[in-house]
């Protein structure tokens, strides 16, 4: 035995970590099986709508969806990309992810944007949402992943909840720096004409925020996109899926054009959120 | 005196604001005679209003005047409670601002106080309509009926036209239109405005002063207007308090203020109006139609004073210096007299001021007679003259409105 061990008595950390899941677990099976059942029932109507119809219909939808939001160019590669998916025989696992992603972004926003809201208005929210924040963002997925899988098993749903961990902190973050950043100026006259607390959050705050807050959104959704591998390794479907079995069958074609597949998803995704501010702009001019 | 009889729409007594930890130590610091920056360094607490007492009647444009920092914009926002006050009350037809409830304060802004800034603090996101709809929209009235309210206001501030466009289009003298049509849509019939013309430059200021003032005329609203630029305080307002460090330290008509200095801060303030350098006599003078000499016959000056339908005439002395003024009868007599020039008499004395004159010394020179004022060099050479219609068209329009205001407000007190 080394001295500072005889000194530094050792603190069970772990095995309370274990019981800790033990007691969530036992007593709050109902809880996490109803969590389970809107996650798992959400992911799968997301899939349902985009990989039941013809993928030639989806395809023109969403390049039409992509022009309304930003524009011709835009459209037209999300069009392209699409097509090549088609031809990798990759749609049905795209779809999938792309549900995931869309789900995961979607619940990080519902929690994001209200929570950097309180962030905005309450320093004491503040105090505490900061460090949590960054532990959601450093912590090594692994870590959370082996409680998520005692709780909610392998599959869609902790896949889910790993990337919602991961991917929420810019929603909450973009947020709170949109909010901060409204001229003090602006404020001051909303309140001299009268205006609520919440009048002055809906009329001035978040609509002056917003810029901000879309780039929030486009981070959540890379980030998301960032863990469809490591959500595979709990269970999901979909293109990170490919590319473990890739991995394991050692077949570089496959993993490479999954990959491609998730970039393009990647592009489609980040240029629709980005030029969908850009050209509001453009078009109230 | 009148103005006792006139409603107060405002009160402020013994307003004061001190921003910091030691409000208590610091108010008394500064009324036992210490100098604001001093409390400032020694406890780190700043008393930016100091026992402010005065009232605002109804319908007067009251003017807050002081240099930076003198506490201008935190006695401003104690009216309409976007700053309470740290000691005394600010009563707004008798109710004291300071302790009202949210929901009740929001009910003034929103139907009693309405408030004009220097930075304008525009949405950059909506365009000019749907930002002078924002006070209207706040209240929650009708669509329709609000789009209606924004366009009048539009066109108050004569942006017709204008309505689509973007904010950041529009150049800083445009913003502020847009900001007081803001407050004009929402009709509330006390305005408060903060520097609202500061950040513009001269021309666009000037124009948008003369706005004001057209505007006034037609709303007639009471106003509260802070500036700390003299020149515009006797122009927009009918009464001033001077305010410094903080404490108010001189009130009255703008003319008491400007005629009568209480101290040398006010004085320092004085000084700095244009009147010295724009507004004297070389500014209003004008060329002499004619002038006469003195060995000229009488016959020849009649007929040039009557070619130039002039009521009297300068004489010259023969050096070329200004001797006086003779009148038509005289001249008139002498011709009748067959004489052979105008010395048989001797001219009237009349009042002679240099070029750089004030205009304000000149004016009284006319109360004993309304014969024009001559305008001499340094070396007694007549140079111009000033007639009271000279002197009046010379004043800027904005004086006249001053002047007119001035005159309505005593006819309001009167009532
Ligand atoms: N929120 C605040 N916190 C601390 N000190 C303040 C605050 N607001 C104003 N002050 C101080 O109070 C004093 C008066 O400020 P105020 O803004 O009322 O001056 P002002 O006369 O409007 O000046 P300006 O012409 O520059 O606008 C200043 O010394 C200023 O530093
Ligand atoms: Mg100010």
């Amino acid at each position: 035995m080394t001295t500072p061990d005889k000194l530094i008595p050792s603190i069970p950390l772990s095995s309370w970590a274990n019981a800790f899941v033990d007691w969530l677990t036992a007593n709050f099976s109902g809880l996490f099986n109803i969590i389970n059942d809107v996650f798992e029932g959400f992911v799968g109507l997301l899939h349902w709508l985009l990989a039941s119809p013809s993928p030639l219909i989806v395809v023109v939808l969403i390049s039409l969806i992509a022009w309304w939001l930003a524009g011709w160019r835009v459209s037209l590669f999300t069009c392209f990309g699409l097509l090549l998916i088609i031809s990798l025989r990759l749609w049905d696992s795209a779809m999938l992810t792309l549900a995931l992603v869309l789900a995961s972004t979607l619940i990080s926003l519902i929690f994001g944007i209200p929570l950097g809201i309180l962030t905005y208005r309450f320093h004491k929210v503040r105090v505490v949402i900061k460090p949590i924040l960054d532990i959601m963002q450093t912590m090594p997925a692994f870590v959370y992943l082996i409680p998520a899988v005692l709780i909610f098993g392998l599959g869609n749903v902790t896949a889910l909840l790993a990337t919602f961990i991961f991917a929420m902190p810019p929603a909450v973050r973009l947020t709170y720096l949109g909010l901060t950043h409204v001229p003090q100026a602006t404020l001051e006259a909303a309140e001299a004409f009268g205006a609520t607390e919440w009048q002055k959050l809906f009329k001035v705050q978040l609509p002056l925020a917003l810029p901000m807050i879309m780039s929030g959104v486009n981070q959540v959704i890379m980030l998301s996109l960032s863990m469809v591998v490591i959500a595979s390794m709990v269970g999901a479907g979909g293109l990170g899926a490919e590319v473990l079995r890739s991995i394991s069958m050692l077949d570089v074609g496959l993993g490479f054009v999954a990959g491609i597949s998730v970039v393009i998803i990647a592009i489609i995704l980040d240029r629709v959120t980005i030029y969908s501010t850009r050209k509001k702009k453009i078009i109230s001019k | 005196m009148a103005t006792q009889t006139a409603t107060s729409i405002i009160r402020v007594q013994n307003v004061s604001k001190v921003f910091g930890s030691k409000k208590k130590q610091a108010l008394a610091m500064r009324r036992s005679g210490r100098s604001k920056a001093e409390t400032e360094e020694k406890i780190k607490t700043t008393v930016a209003v100091m026992d402010a007492e005065f009232d605002v009647y109804k319908g007067e444009t009251f003017v807050l005047i002081g240099l930076s920092g003198s506490g201008k914009s935190t006695l401003l926002r104690c009216l309409n409670g976007l700053i309470k006050p740290s000691e005394g009350s600010v009563l707004l037809e008798n109710e004291n601002i300071g302790r009202l409830d949210r929901r009740r304060l929001q009910q003034i802004r929103r139907n009693k106080i309405g408030m004009v800034f220097q930075n304008v603090g525009l949405l950059p996101n909506r365009n000019v309509l749907d930002n002078i709809m924002f006070g209207l929209e706040v209240k929650g009235v009708e669509k329709s009926v609000r789009e209606k309210k924004a366009k009048d206001a539009l066109e108050m501030v004569r942006l017709n036209g204008q309505a689509y466009k973007r904010v950041d289009e529009l150049s800083g003298g445009m913003k502020q239109r847009v900001g007081l049509a803001r407050a004009l849509a929402s009709d509330q019939e006390i305005l408060l405005m903060d520097e609202p013309f500061s950040a513009l430059d001269p021309l666009i200021r000037r124009e948008m002063q003369k706005l004001f003032l057209d505007i006034q005329g037609e709303v007639q609203k009471t106003v509260i207007f802070v500036t700390h630029d003299l020149d515009e305080a006797l122009m927009l307002g009918h009464r001033a308090a001077v305010m410094k460090d903080g404490e108010i330290v001189q009130f009255g008509t703008s003319e008491d203020i400007l005629g009568d200095p209480a101290n040398d801060y006010v004085e320092q303030l004085v000084q700095g109006v244009d009147y010295s350098k724009i507004r004297t006599a070389k500014s209003a003078m004008k060329p002499l139609k004619a002038i006469a000499y003195q060995n000229e016959s009488p016959q020849v000056v009649l007929r040039r004073m009557k070619a130039n339908h002039l009521p009297a005439i300068f004489v010259m002395k023969r050096d070329g210096t200004l001797s006086g003024l003779i009148q038509l009868p005289q001249v008139t007599n002498l011709a009748e007299k067959r004489r052979q020039d105008l010395s048989a008499i001797t001219p009237n004395p009349c009042h002679r001021v240099g070029m750089e004159t004030p205009l304000r010394e000149i004016l009284p020179l006319y109360s004993d007679q309304p014969v024009p004022v001559a305008v001499v060099d340094k070396d007694h050479r007549l140079k111009g003259e000033i007639t009271p219609v000279s002197l009046i068209n010379s004043l800027t329009k904005e004086i006249q409105d001053y002047e007119r205001k001035k005159s309505d407000l005593t006819e309001a007190v009167q009532e």
